[in-house]
């Protein structure tokens, strides 16, 4: 895997070939390995290793991005012609900033961000394809026992992520991260689970094969109730995979581009009380490199208190055009919280590491379900889109692992339902939560999130399994 | 090339694989995209590597990597047999392939410009040309374009003596004009949402596309949603144009009829299908004036499911899916073409890039066109009460393929044969084969496109690939309209 030493060293060669006022180099990539199995079989296994070199080159107003994954001197040279030959004939952007130097990128965050955990264990990074092989065994066996048919994935990656330029900005992460991922199918159900960390000690393939198992059999034959508005309990992934479709609203250009729902909302109570909502890079559960897409440090940033929304990110260019906006004494604090992609961009930025914040009376799963009365729990969401793009409705269907909840009690399995459920209203009505906890789904990225009982979900459908 | 391909085979065989595939690629794309005025991203990408694929011990390996060097794939090449003995410490049966006539041949799509022989200067002064249209209408808030150019170059060599050069060309263009006031945000794009329209095409796409053209009809309509009244809910009969019908049959028929999500493959991500095997040439799909096939060859058109052969080395091919109603065809691979009782892969194996395993991926699957003439305003004069929709804005399908609700981004109510007034957000929702066979009429090949979806993902690690659907404006009856909404 590339070192850091390394990647100075690519970017001292291809300064030497550079004409551009500035220059940046992103340098990302590794292993990255994983083994697939479905009818208790592995299907597909598969290894790559690969590295990118992104060169962004500025001249004035003008800044234009191209990359390869070739590092032998003509292709060094050619990415910067090709860069600067893109840069060259872009019209000046005014609100282009120079290149963040050193100081400035690490001179807002605060100690404790500085020192972000490592993120990159050894153990995960000698992940071999027959420990691989051997861990999908026992879950092949689990299915076996049960008499049921496995399917999932088991992934390992070691990866680096860095920015170097020409102002003396230097910044590298490295990081190592396991998956695992289990579908149990019955004949007429199937139960899932899905868990990643840096550390794959923290990961335990064989309970979570059970797990899945146990839901498959719980939800055979299942009953088909009507659709409507039901008490709801999402467990972590399934919240995850919903709530994620509000987070790319919560950035400055989404706000100046009038594509967001917070747009005329910061400071209002938008949701109920019980929810706080962070983003912090440096929580010990949350995963990704400590810097955004011009080397900036992450801040620590509190997008939703007690259902007031206060905050969204901003990139430093994005934060500059916040500031001479009609918008910038509505949308709370604005200043660079490190959260930009790489530019040029159209999108500018986003929160990536949301972390909830336990309200004080945390529930368990388990006495969720023995306070209602009648609901539905949820194990899992799928396909899930945006209907409404201001009032944030988003449609979706449950999947693997769906269950009619009476009288305090698992009934059994439904068939699976269509929503059409708007952000507002569900994060207005959560009942209850869980300590929040790591969790991962499809649909959205992973985060810190607790499971959570809705009062009105609204189910408009239900599908035929 | 071939070199090198020849170094990763014999190691692999040496090393003990019964089957053997390289494939070496090399790909360039070119992004730039335009926000209110400015650049919005510009953005110039190659990468090169080699993937090989083998079989050992009756199971599948796979290892890719960057590195070319002869040491290089030959540690690939070793990597993959090694990944291949491991898989096959948990195997239920040896992984069988179809046979396939091993093939030399040079294939490229046909262009008339190279796409990345137009100057960077001359495409962003389209772009720039089409935003200032957008932007000229009052109401519009944020105006998007983008142009995108791919090349993919790849050379497969296998064990059985296949020796395949192919380039693949593609181009893709769009843009959208969004208006947000009140309380409300709405949006048109053209020609298509999310990314416009794609082909496997050169440069000349763009000229046929005319987009300057039609930015300020479309940024009209952006603004006149808002004063639209919002599409009603209940039973209707609708006419969906060719866009949306497209992303209609590769939700509901392109994804179901893949035979590895048949064969619970995909289960643990993409889903499962309802088109068990025992669906094959027994299931009414829909109505008798449905025709479907995925086609892959040149004479299908341009789309982006069209290519001379596929990634393990199968000639495209046309399959019949869907003939007179009845199910007639899945997709497939030389792996899984067995389940069905048939002796010859599909063609229909592809991958995202050269450190991607191929998987069973839509060619073109497309809705052939009526026989009779039918122009969309014929069909819409001889439609008593509809709703006319165009422009997907949102879609959903269980991981089954059987419940489906899409949204568009505008809506016409049709009475007594005519447009009578504009409605915001319109949805529909129902069951796939009740859908199909709900569909009484299909306008004639002049109204036919094939269009591209450039983005569809599936597969773990998860890759993106382009497919075409070719489709004319139809119409439904009795189809559940409004449901998004519902409750809300």
């Amino acid at each position: 895997m590339l070192t850091q030493e390394r990647a100075a060293d690519i970017f001292d060669r291809i300064r030497k070939f550079s004409r551009a006022d500035e220059i940046e180099i992103l340098i990302s990539g590794g292993g990255f390995a994983l083994t697939r199995f479905a009818n208790n079989t592995i299907h597909q296994n598969v290894e790559d290793e690969n590295h990118l070199l992104s060169v962004r080159t500025a001249f004035g107003g003008r800044t234009a991005r191209a990359s390869t994954n070739k590092f032998d001197e003509d292709s060094l040279r050619r990415v910067v012609a090709a860069s600067e030959a893109l840069a060259k004939v872009q019209h000046p952007d005014p609100d282009l900033l120079p290149m963040p130097d050193s100081r400035e990128a690490d001179g807002s965050a605060d100690e404790r961000l500085k020192a972000t955990p490592s993120r990159h264990f050894a153990e995960t990074a000698a992940i071999t394809p027959q420990l691989r092989a051997e861990a999908v065994k026992q879950i092949v066996n689990v299915a076996g026992k049960h008499k049921l048919i496995t399917a999932g994935i088991y992934s390992s990656s070691e990866s680096v992520e860095g920015i170097f330029n020409s102002r003396g900005l230097s910044q590298w992460h490295t990081q190592t991260l396991a998956e695992v991922s289990v579908t149990m199918l019955g004949a007429d159900s199937s139960g899932w689970q899905k868990a990643n960390s840096p550390n794959v000690s923290n990961l335990d393939p064989l309970a979570m094969a059970e797990t899945a198992a146990r839901k498959a059999i719980d939800a055979a034959h299942p009953e088909e109730i009507p659709p409507g508005k039901y008490a709801v309990i999402l467990e972590p992934s399934a919240a995850l995979d919903i709530v994620g479709f509000m987070f790319w609203d919560y950035s400055g250009m989404a706000i100046l581009d009038q594509r967001s729902f917070l747009t005329g909302r910061i400071g209002s109570q938008l949701f109920g009380e019980n929810i706080t909502i962070w983003d912090d890079v440096s929580h010990p559960l949350q995963t990704g490199s400590p810097f955004d897409g011009e080397g900036m440090r992450r801040l620590r940033v509190p997008l939703v208190e007690h259902g007031v929304v206060k905050r969204v990110v901003y990139a430093r260019a994005t934060a500059a055009r916040m500031k001479k906006s009609g918008f910038k004494d509505k949308v709370g604090l604005v200043e660079p919280t490190g959260h930009g992609f790489p530019l040029p961009n159209e999108m500018g930025e986003m929160p990536l590491n949301i972390v909830f914040v336990a309200p004080q009376n945390t529930q368990s799963l388990e006495h969720m379900i023995s306070c209602t009365e009648r609901g539905v729990l949820v194990t899992r969401l799928w396909y899930i889109r945006e209907v409404d793009p201001y009032e944030k409705i988003v449609t979706g269907m449950t999947r693997d692992g769906t269950f009619l909840i009476e009288n305090g009690r698992l009934r059994g399995g439904v068939r699976n339902f269509r929503f059409n459920e708007s952000l507002i209203h569900m994060l207005s009505h959560v009942e209850a939560m869980s300590v929040p906890v790591r969790a991962c789904g499809e649909e959205s990225f992973d985060m810190v999130v607790p499971a959570m009982k809705i009062r009105d979900f609204n189910f408009t459908e239900v599908t035929k399994f | 090339m071939k070199d090198a391909a020849n170094w990763a085979l014999n190691v692999a065989t040496l090393r003990g694989a019964s089957y053997g595939d390289a494939r070496i690629v090399s790909q360039r794309s070119r992004a730039l995209s335009t926000k209110n005025g400015k650049v919005g991203s510009a953005a110039d990408a190659e990468s090169l590597g080699m993937s090989v694929r083998v079989i050992a011990n009756g199971a599948w390996g796979f290892a890719a990597s960057e590195d070319l060097s002869r040491s290089g794939v030959e540690a690939t090449a070793a990597r993959a047999v090694e990944v291949a003995c491991a898989s096959a410490r948990v195997k239920q049966k040896d992984v069988q392939l179809a046979p396939e006539k091993p093939v030399i041949a040079e294939w490229t799509t046909p262009h008339a410009i190279n796409p990345f022989s137009i100057s960077v200067e001359q495409n962003i002064d389209l772009l720039l040309k089409v935003d200032s249209e957008l932007r000229s209408i009052a109401g519009v808030t944020l105006a998007e374009t983008n142009l995108n150019f791919h090349r993919d170059e790849q050379w497969f060599a296998s064990s059985e003596g296949s020796d395949i050069h192919q380039t693949k060309y593609s181009t893709g263009a769009g843009y959208t004009a969004y208006a947000f006031a009140g309380n409300e945000i709405q949006k048109r794009s053209y020609p298509n949402s999310y990314g416009g329209q794609w082909q496997n095409k050169g440069y000349e796409l763009i000229d046929e596309l005319q987009l300057v053209q039609n930015a300020r009809h479309i940024a009209e309509e952006a603004v006149a949603l808002h004063h639209a009244d919002r599409c009603p809910e209940g039973a209707f009969d609708i006419i969906l144009d060719s866009s949306q019908l497209g992303l209609q049959i590769h939700e509901s028929i392109g994804h179901p009829i893949e035979l590895d999500r048949v064969l619970g493959m995909e289960a643990n991500f993409a889903g499962t299908s309802f088109l068990t095997l025992d669906k094959l040439r027994t299931l009414r799909y829909g109505s008798d004036i449905v025709n479907v096939v995925a086609d892959a060859r040149q004479e299908h058109g341009p789309g982006l499911g069209t290519f001379g052969f596929d990634d393990e080395g199968v000639p495209a091919q046309c399959t019949p899916i869907i003939t007179q109603g009845l199910f007639t065809g899945y997709l497939s691979s030389r792996e899984t073409v067995h389940a069905i009782g048939e002796n010859r892969s599909g063609g229909t194996l592809r991958a995202e890039g050269w450190n991607r395993l191929p998987i069973i991926r839509m060619t073109n699957i497309s809705l052939l066109p009526g026989e009779k003439p039918l122009s969309l305003e014929q069909l819409i004069a001889s439609t008593d009460r509809a709703i006319f929709m165009q422009t997907n804005r949102s879609w959903s399908i269980d991981d089954k393929r059987f419940n489906f609700q899409f949204g568009c981004e505008i809506g016409w109510e049709i009475k007594n044969g005519k447009r009578v007034r504009m409605l915001k957000n319109p949805s529909y929702s129902g069951i796939t084969t009740e859908f199909w066979n709900s569909l009484d009429a299909i306008c004639s090949r002049d109204e036919w496109t094939l269009w591209g979806t450039p983005n569809c993902g599936k597969g773990q690690p998860q890759q993106v690939m382009g497919t075409g659907h070719g489709a004319a404006p139809s119409r439904f009856r009795g189809i559940k309209v409004g449901s998004a909404y519902k409750g809300s």
